[in-house]
C-alpha cells in the first residue's frame, strides 16, 4: 500500500506537509495523490475514534448488537441488492457477506436493547429474502479496528538511556 | 572507605551525565528524547511465549552457551539472511545484552597496555570496558562533515603494532551513521593483511533506512577475525529481556564462554525463550517498526533543521546528533537550560567523546505526537537563547 495511506490510516491528521517530509516528497505531490484517493474514493472520509464507555453522559453510550442473518440470494444480483438493501438502514455500522454457517453478519447500533430489538423485528426480519436472524448484544468492546480501547499508557521507559 | 575502592574503578570515566540524569528523574511532564531504547513495547507474540514458558515452568538455568534452539535460530538466520555459517555448537553464545557480549570480549582479548581502536562519538561503554580489561583505547574522532564516517585513511592513521583489535558499531549510536558495501569494503581493505581482531556491534543492523545493511562478517576475508555482536533490544523492542549474542570463532567464543560462564553462569532463560519466538515469527513486527522509525526521522530531522539546528540524516538506529554550535553553549548548559525551561530531555554530546560540546543527541523512537511537540518547544527556545 502506499506510504501515504499507510500514515493516513493511522492517523487522520497528518497534513499534507508533514506527510511530505515523513515520505520526503514534495508538498504538492502528497496533496495531489490525497486528491485522487479521495476522487476514486479510495479515501472515503476521516473519522475519530471515541471510547464511548468513557462518556459518563448516558445518552451518548449506544448498545450494540452483532447479528447474523441467512438470506436467500435473488437471481441476476445474488447476495448485492438484498445486502443493499439492509446495510442501507442508518442504524447498520457494518455489513459483512461471510462464508459458513450464515450470509451476513451486521454490526447495529442503537439507543437501548429495545431499539434494537424492534429494527429487527420490524426492519430486518420483514425483508422477504431475510429468512433468519441470530441476535448477540455485544457487552464490552476491547479492541475495535485494530485498536485497543483503553486509557493512554504511561511511557514506562526511564527518561535518560544511552 | 573509598580507599578501598580500586584504582581501576576509582579512575575509571565517570558518566558524565549523572548529574543531569538526577535532573530529569526528579521532573514531570517531560517530553524525553533522552532514552536509547524504542517505544514500542516487545510485540505480543513474543511476550506471549514467554508467558507461556513460565506457565510450564520454564525457571531453570540454562547451558552456559544458551539454549541450543536459540543459538540454532541465530545460526540459521545469519545463514538466511547474510549466507554465513556460524556453528550453532561452538561458534555462538548467547549474553546477558550486547553489553555483555563487548565486556567479554575484552577480558578474552586483552593484556596490559593492548590497544583497541574506537570511533567517537560512540556507545558510552566501550572505553570503559577497554579500560577495565587493562587495555588501551585509541580514539578516531570522526565528524559531521563526513557524516561521522571512518575513512580507511583515518584508521590506517592510528593502526600500531600494539592493536590489538578494532570495534566497529555501525548503524552508530549516537550518530546514525552507517556504511554501504562499498564504503565497508573500503574500510575491510585497510585492515586486510592485519592481524588484528574486529568486533563488529550491529546491534542496530535491522534498523538502516536508506541501504540493505551489509554485516562486516560478509565481506572476503572477514568472518575468520570478526566477532560478529547482535541483539533482540533495538529492532524487536526487547531492551529488558536482556538477550545478545556473540558469533566468531571457536577460540574466541570458547574464551568468552570461559568468563561468561563465572560471571553470568547464562542469560536468563525466559528471555532466550522469547528470542527464539522472535527469530521464528517476528520479522513483519520488525519491518514495521523500522518504517514507522524512517517516517519519525524523516519527520524529525526535516524539523530541526528548519527551527536551525544542523542535523545530519541519520541512516540507521533511532537517534539525531545534532549540532547546537549556532546557540553558542555547551551542550550540558544547553540540556539543563531547555530541561527547565521546555521540559525537553536530550543528551548532551559530551557524554559520547570529548570534543562533542558542540552536540546533543536525541531519540526519535518516540510518537510523532511527541516529535511535533518537542520540536516546537525546541524551537522556542532557541529563538529565545538567539536574543
Amino acid at each position: 500500500m502506499d506510504e501515504i495511506l499507510e500514515i493516513l490510516e493511522k492517523d487522520a491528521r497528518a497534513t499534507p506537509k508533514e506527510i511530505a517530509k515523513m515520505t520526503r516528497k514534495s508538498e504538492q505531490a502528497v496533496k495531489k495523490a490525497i486528491s485522487e484517493y479521495e476522487k476514486k474514493g479510495v479515501i472515503i472520509k476521516y473519522k475519530t475514534i471515541v471510547n464511548k464507555e468513557l462518556l459518563k453522559d448516558e445518552n451518548c453510550t449506544d448498545v450494540l448488537a452483532l447479528i447474523e442473518v441467512s438470506i436467500s440470494p435473488e437471481r441476476g444480483s445474488g447476495f448485492d441488492k438484498v445486502a443493499e438493501r439492509i446495510y442501507s438502514f442508518p442504524e447498520v455500522k457494518s455489513c459483512y457477506l461471510l462464508s459458513g454457517g450464515y450470509d451476513l453478519l451486521l454490526i447495529i447500533e442503537g439507543k437501548s436493547i429495545h431499539t434494537i430489538g424492534n429494527f429487527v423485528a420490524e426492519k430486518l426480519s420483514t425483508i422477504d429474502h431475510v429468512r433468519g436472524t441470530q441476535t448477540h448484544f455485544i457487552l464490552k468492546k476491547y479492541k475495535d479496528g485494530g485498536d485497543i480501547l483503553r486509557r493512554i499508557v504511561k511511557d514506562k521507559r526511564i527518561a535518560i538511556s544511552m | 572507605m573509598v580507599k578501598k575502592i580500586s584504582d581501576k574503578v576509582q579512575f575509571l570515566k565517570p558518566s558524565g551525565i549523572r548529574e543531569f540524569f538526577d535532573l530529569v528523574i526528579g521532573m514531570d511532564d517531560v517530553i524525553s528524547l533522552g532514552v536509547g531504547e524504542p517505544d514500542f513495547t516487545t510485540p505480543w507474540n513474543i511476550i506471549e511465549s514467554a508467558i507461556y514458558s513460565f506457565e510450564n515452568g520454564y525457571t531453570s538455568y540454562t547451558s552456559n552457551k544458551g539454549l541450543f534452539e536459540l543459538r540454532n535460530e541465530i545460526s540459521k538466520n545469519i545463514k538466511k539472511r547474510y549466507g554465513i555459517h556460524y556453528n550453532p555448537e561452538t561458534e555462538i553464545l548467547i549474553t546477558v545484552g550486547v553489553s555483555e557480549a563487548n565486556d567479554l570480549a575484552m577480558r578474552a582479548l586483552l593484556n596490559k597496555g593492548d590497544e583497541v581502536i574506537i570511533h567517537e562519538p560512540c556507545y558510552v561503554a566501550y572505553e570503559p570496558l577497554i579500560t577495565l580489561s587493562d587495555g588501551k583505547a585509541v580514539i578516531i574522532r570522526t565528524s559531521p562533515a563526513n557524516g561521522f564516517k571512518l575513512s580507511p585513511g583515518d584508521i590506517k592513521k592510528v593502526l600500531s603494532k600494539k592493536t590489538k583489535a578494532i570495534l566497529f558499531n555501525y548503524p552508530c549510536n549516537p550518530t546514525g551513521a552507517s556504511y554501504t558495501k562499498k564504503e565497508l569494503s573500503a574500510i575491510t581493505n585497510a585492515l586486510k593483511d592485519r592481524d588484528i581482531i574486529v568486533m563488529s556491534d550491529e546491534i542496530y543492523g535491522d534498523l538502516t533506512y536508506d541501504f540493505e545493511h551489509t554485516p562486516i562478517i560478509t565481506l572476503p576475508g572477514m568472518k575468520e577475525k570478526t566477532l560478529y555482536l547482535n541483539g533482540f533490544s533495538k529492532a524487536y523492542a526487547m531492551t529488558g529481556w536482556r538477550i545478545g549474542y556473540a558469533c566468531g570463532p571457536e577460540w574466541l567464543i570458547a574464551a568468552m564462554n570461559k568468563v561468561h560462564q563465572y560471571t553470568m553462569l547464562c542469560a536468563p532463560i525466559t528471555g532466550q525463550i522469547a528470542a527464539i519466538e522472535a527469530l521464528k515469527r517476528s520479522y513483519n513486527s520488525v519491518l514495521e517498526m523500522k518504517n514507522e522509525y524512517r517516517r519519525r526521522r524523516n519527520l524529525f530531522i526535516s524539523g530541526l533543521n528548519e527551527i536551525g539546528l544542523e542535523a545530519h540524516m541519520p541512516e540507521g538506529a533511532f537517534y539525531s546528533f545534532a549540532s547546537i554550535k549556532k546557540t553558542n553553549m555547551d551542550s550540558k548548559t544547553f540540556a539543563k537550560k531547555l530541561l527547565h525551561s521546555e521540559k525537553v530531555a536530550v543528551v548532551p554530546g559530551t557524554a559520547f567523546g570529548e570534543g562533542y560540546d558542540d552536540f546533543i543527541r536525541m531519540c526519535y523512537a518516540t510518537s510523532t505526537d511527541k516529535l511535533k511537540e518537542a520540536l516546537l518547544r525546541i524551537g522556542r527556545f532557541i529563538k529565545r537563547a538567539g536574543k
